[in-house]
């Protein structure tokens, strides 16, 4: 009698812990409270929460770490954009980007212009490092270029300057969202002092040994090698020094973040 | 409150109209086990179906440093052509390969069918947004970690583990025995019953134990921790590594939860939930 009873109550319990499953969303509402502005707030909250810890354990300037040839990625995944289009970057593309120039601009003293031949000739720095994609892979690649802080240092920012602003050539559709499809935009990203004058974030135009290729971002691009990889902007035409990002186009800092990205991508 | 922190046993053994002693009532769970037991609970919830909606946007797990679509994965989840052109489900796991249309790789929602690797009814949110997704586990394992903290600090400082959880030599002589009794669905009954069992220490440490593990991993995946903490990233074997464990470990914890809640319905549901919300347990009366 007594088994009897455990195993219908054991069948309840299957089912029970069954009925749990379905719907999570459901449960908590937690789909309609996704798109509460209040909620949102909150979790806003927990990212600069996020930011903070992060930026008081990472205050010595850590590098990320590097890694040996042997293991770069055979084949080093392109991502969100693989070509700008458009005919002024196909002409470019076919001079060899001779004529591509970098803007440093902003809050600096000396606004800076420089070409790739010219980026080339300054003292560079190479390093194997691992691309984190925020949708969860990783490829390890071999970027040269040149520390993003020798070129501020020459353009003399003033110190009222909070961000480093990065505007690229490439317009990039958005992806599924809240049950739609987010606008297309011209990229842009932007990181703050303390990743601007890290000595492993790079104006890189090499990628394992080679100069960089139309997908992975040619003629330029950006290295930020302790965040995530949409904050390593490619096809770079100018760099902007601003004490806000607001105004700038969606005003959150970035392509990504317009969208609902975490600005701080070291997680 | 002071009620709370009487001795035990807090009342007679009842009596049921037929006169029959139904057991007497002890004070089971501390408040502070209480508390923290509902926001864990919460907390693993939602950053279960969140972490679904992560894992969709790029459902292949691999092991070591690096890994992309170019690279081999022990695990992934897609949806592929099918016999007539119609996608199918298909999720691999090493050699295996298994058609999960309907749910894993080809699911639908209101009628309307989709490739996703999780299906809507099991993600936080139910739609595809990498985005929200992660605000929403991130904001919880904040949760989830000063919660853990705060269930860890008190219970050792309380003797909590030592006293409750931390098995005894007697306790794991009677594993085999403890183990026949769960298969056989027997629950332990009088002064047997006021303490937890082997079974019970074990699994409640072995989930402090993957809970950990999970920050861990977790922590991880984050490039700005591994710069902080590299050897987090020998520890578990590089980063995707990392991401396989934090999956696997994830995936233990609901296999916990799944059989915590059977044991709850058998050992008696509204006995054992009520302990879990009052404190207040009822022993049953010695079986003869």
């Amino acid at each position: 009698m007594t088994l009897i009873t455990r195993r219908s109550s054991l069948a309840a319990g299957l089912a029970g812990s069954g009925l749990l499953l379905p719907g999570c969303s459901r449960i908590f509402g937690a789909t309609a409270l996704t798109g509460n502005a209040a909620f949102q707030h909150v979790l806003g909250f927990a990212q600069r929460w996020t930011l903070h810890t992060q930026r008081f354990l990472l205050g010595g300037g850590q590098l990320a770490r590097q890694f040996r040839p042997s293991d770069i990625s055979a084949t080093f995944k392109a991502n969100g954009t693989l070509h700008p289009g458009g005919e002024a970057y196909a002409q470019a593309a076919g001079e060899a980007f001779a004529d591509w120039r970098l803007a440093i601009d902003g809050m600096v003293a000396r606004p800076l212009s420089l070409s790739v031949a010219e980026l080339r000739g300054l003292p560079a720095r190479t390093q194997i490092t691992r691309h984190d994609c925020v949708e969860g892979w990783s490829a390890i690649g071999q970027w040269t270029g040149v520390p993003l802080g020798l070129l501020l240092k020459a353009a003399v920012v003033l110190p009222a300057a909070r961000y480093a602003v990065f505007y690229c050539a490439d317009n990039l559709e958005g992806e599924p969202a809240k049950g739609g499809e987010q606008a297309p935009g011209q990229y842009y990203e932007s990181i703050d002092m303390d990743d601007a004058f890290h000595p492993q974030t790079l104006i890189a135009y090499a990628m394992n040994g080679r100069l960089l290729d139309v997908p992975h971002g040619a003629p330029l691009r950006l290295r930020v090698e302790r965040q995530l990889g949409y904050k390593s902007a490619k096809y770079l035409q100018r760099i902007r020094l601003t004490d806000t990002l607001a105004g700038i186009n969606g005003g959150r800092g970035g392509y990504w973040e317009d969208r609902g990205y975490e600005w701080y991508a070291g997680i | 409150m002071s009620a709370e922190v009487s001795q035990e046993p807090l009342a007679a053994p009842a009596r049921t109209k037929r006169g029959h002693a139904r057991g007497e009532v002890i004070y089971r769970h501390a408040f502070l086990v209480r508390l923290t037991h509902w926001l864990n609970a919460l907390a693993i919830f939602i950053l279960v179906g969140s972490g679904l909606n992560i894992f969709n946007a790029h459902p292949r797990l691999y092991w070591g440093s690096k890994g992309d679509q170019y690279d081999p994965a022990w695990l992934s989840i897609d949806s592929l052509a099918g016999p007539h052109g119609l996608p199918r489900g298909v999720t691999r796991i090493g050699w295996l390969r298994f058609d999960t249309t309907g749910v894993l790789g080809w699911s639908h929602s209101h009628g309307h069918w989709m490739a996703r690797a999780w299906p809507t009814w099991i993600t936080i949110p139910r739609f595809q947004d990498l985005a929200d997704a992660r605000h929403w586990h991130f904001m919880f394992a904040w949760i989830l970690v000063i919660n853990g903290l705060a269930y860890l600090a008190w219970s050792l400082l309380a003797r909590h583990v030592q006293r409750d959880l931390w098995p005894t030599e007697s306790d794991l002589e009677a594993i085999p025995r403890s183990a026949l009794d769960h298969l056989r669905l027997k629950h332990p009954t009088g002064e047997e019953a006021k303490r937890y069992n082997v079974l019970q220490r074990l699994a409640y440490l072995g989930l402090i134990l993957l809970v950990i593990g999970m920050v861990m991993t977790g922590l991880t995946l984050s490039p700005g921790i591994d710069a902080f903490a590299p050897w987090l990233l020998d520890v578990f074997g590089g980063r995707q590594s990392a991401r396989s464990l934090h999956f696997i470990f994830a995936s233990l914890i609901v296999f916990f939860i799944v059989v915590h809640l059977i044991e709850v319905v058998l050992a008696g549901p509204i006995n054992e939930v009520r302990s879990m919300i009052t404190g207040r347990y009822t022993v049953r009366p010695e079986r003869r």
